[in-house]
């Protein structure tokens, strides 16, 4: 668990990166602060770690003030990962992992085992390890940088922008990893960002700071969006926010049956015909036509966003980006189980809300 | 070109493999001492941030001063010897030196520096184990360039009597044998670039193949 108490960092020339902040980041969990630059989001990440020593109030890791401990002490056991991932260039991607396990003093050989370990933790294949950092790809060298901070298996890890030097495929590839790993370790993160999606994507909760290092909202990513606190909030989270708010609502939407044929056979249908593989996966519609008609692909349509019974969004998502307007629904092998309609997801909020669990 | 084939002045105590051996090693004590006074002080105003007006003044102020003056203040006020060429040589090989070493720390790439004290380690080891392998191009760079300058310089030695393979350049200038000083000119010229080429070699086992520009070394 992290504790800020009335911290406040004051710059030598007087301006205030942080105004009292009180907060607090429960063991176990993805906390995300996210804001406009100058919110002195990342001045309070590394406050933590002692990157920068905060002028009053207030810190405590698991219990104990941090100004207690001194810093590369105190560091050893935090995890640290910054933009563009800060790999030592001169070292091999397994020495840059194995950074932390040596200056704890492990001895060689068992650092390297666990940093070999951990290369394979976050989905890089032994291949990479006599690599330099400069032969690797942003997304792989973020990769590196995470398995670094865990190397020493610490509590806490503190995620600065990790992944905004990435491109936006690379980085929801990232996110999801972080996801999974996430479960598998169950850390107490901190991860700082200025993209509101990537905060409520990964955020237990979620700290939102404006100008002049004020919190303006600390709170679970659907209530930041249902229920924002300010203008500030409401404005920061954006303009698509009632739509983002369908993440995280899952509620039953009717799966209605759908007219399904194999690609090489011959169907007859006069509505769209989903055409799939032998796996029953989906691989495109058909037109409505008269007649008989042999499936082949280059009659086909490509469809639209998948549904796999996670959210509402998904589920809307699925419908209106379909050609047939009909949400194509699957299951967790990628088959094909049936269709959703846009007019029954917005019946399914209605429900939801008439239930009370969406404030209106 | 004759004089540098002549057997006879191959051999003997003045011959040109004694003269060799005595400029190679009035270059390499001279590197040492300059090595010694020159990267801890580039090292630690590179690494501090602080002072970086001393390390431009000191080095455009050693760059200013002329050799030749060095040398013969120094033998004015302690005699013939080696430590006026010492003191001459030493003063010129240490602007490139720390020039070499201040710019190179200086050019780590902040996010670097960041990123290992952020790991958990101390200012020694953000210096020795971040820092300097990082630098190391930059600082062959200042030693290549010193290197050349004291090898070629190093010929002054002989003028307040020292030996050298300036010996050859003097004495044939006293005795108008021309033969003799442009060979010694060129034996300084190979010299210098054999000198030259075992920094390369040093530099190539030193610094990290990580190091070496995208897709010209590092196995992978």
């Amino acid at each position: 668990m992290i504790e800020f108490r009335a911290v406040t960092k004051r710059f030598e020339d007087g301006t205030i990166a942080v105004d009292e902040l009180d907060l607090v980041v429960e063991a176990g969990t993805i906390t995300v602060f996210v804001g406009p630059s100058g919110c002195g989001k990342t001045t309070s990440l590394r406050m933590v770690n002692r990157m920068i020593d905060s002028t009053s109030g207030t810190i405590l890791v698991d219990g104990k003030d941090v100004m207690s401990v001194d810093p590369p002490t105190l560091r050893l056991g935090i995890g640290y990962v910054i933009q563009q991932a800060g790999l030592f260039p001169h070292r091999t991607v397994l020495d840059n992992v194995a950074t932390v396990p040596l200056l704890s003093g492990w001895d060689r050989k068992r650092a390297r085992t666990r940093a070999a370990e951990l290369l394979e933790t976050v989905g890089l294949d032994s291949g990479f390890a006599k690599r330099y950092p400069a032969q690797l790809s942003g997304g792989q060298q973020q990769r590196v940088g995470v398995a670094r901070a865990l190397a020493a298996d610490p509590p806490v890890l503190l995620m600065d922008e990790p992944f905004s030097a990435v491109d936006p495929i690379v980085r929801e590839g990232l996110q999801d990893e972080l996801l999974r790993l996430q479960g598998e370790l169950g850390k107490t993160i901190v991860f700082v960002t200025h993209d509101i999606d990537e905060a409520l994507k990964l955020g237990d909760r979620v700290a939102v700071f404006r100008e002049g290092g004020h919190l303006a909202q600390y709170a679970k990513p659907a209530e930041l969006l249902s229920a924002p606190a300010n203008d500030f909030v409401a404005s920061f989270a954006g303009r698509d926010r009632g739509y983002r708010t369908l993440t995280f609502l899952r509620a039953d939407v009717p799966v209605r049956e759908v007219t399904t044929a194999t690609l090489g056979s011959t169907v007859t249908s006069n509505g769209w015909v989903l055409a799939v593989d032998e796996n029953r996966r989906p691989v495109g519609w058909l037109s409505p036509v008269d007649g008989a008609t042999e499936v082949t692909a280059d009659k086909l349509i490509s469809g639209g966003s998948l549904y796999d019974g996670s959210s509402l969004r998904a589920a809307l998502d699925a419908a209106l980006s379909s050609p047939s307007a009909l949400g194509v629904t699957v299951d967790p092998d990628g088959a094909v189980v049936g269709v959703v309609q846009a007019d029954d997801v917005l019946k399914a909020l209605a429900t939801a809300r008439a239930a009370g669990e969406v404030p209106s | 070109m004759g004089w540098l084939f002549d057997a006879e002045n191959w051999s003997g105590a003045t011959g040109i493999p004694v003269r060799l051996l005595e400029h190679l090693a009035y270059t390499w004590l001279t590197l040492l001492i300059a090595a010694v006074i020159a990267v801890p002080l580039g090292a630690y105003v590179g690494h501090t941030g602080r002072g970086g007006f001393l390390i431009v003044g000191l080095t455009n102020g050693l760059r200013a001063l002329p050799t030749m003056a060095v040398l013969i203040l120094v033998v004015l006020w302690a005699g013939i010897g080696d430590l006026p060429v010492y003191t001459a040589l030493v003063l010129l090989a240490i602007p490139p030196i720390m020039a070499g070493t201040y710019a190179g720390i200086r050019a780590v790439e902040p996010a670097t520096v960041d990123a290992a004290r952020g790991v958990g380690m101390r200012e020694r080891a953000v210096l020795l184990q971040v820092e300097l392998p990082n630098s190391l191009p930059l600082v062959f760079g200042g030693f290549r360039s010193a290197a050349l300058q004291v090898v070629a310089t190093a010929t002054i030695a002989a003028y307040v009597g020292a030996g050298g393979l300036g010996r050859y350049v003097f004495d044939g200038l006293a005795f108008q044998e021309y033969d003799q000083m442009l060979g010694g000119a060129v034996l300084v010229a190979v010299l210098a670039v054999l000198v030259d080429l075992v920094f390369v070699g040093l530099q190539r086992l030193t610094v990290s193949p990580g190091l070496r520009p995208v897709g010209t070394g590092g196995k992978s």
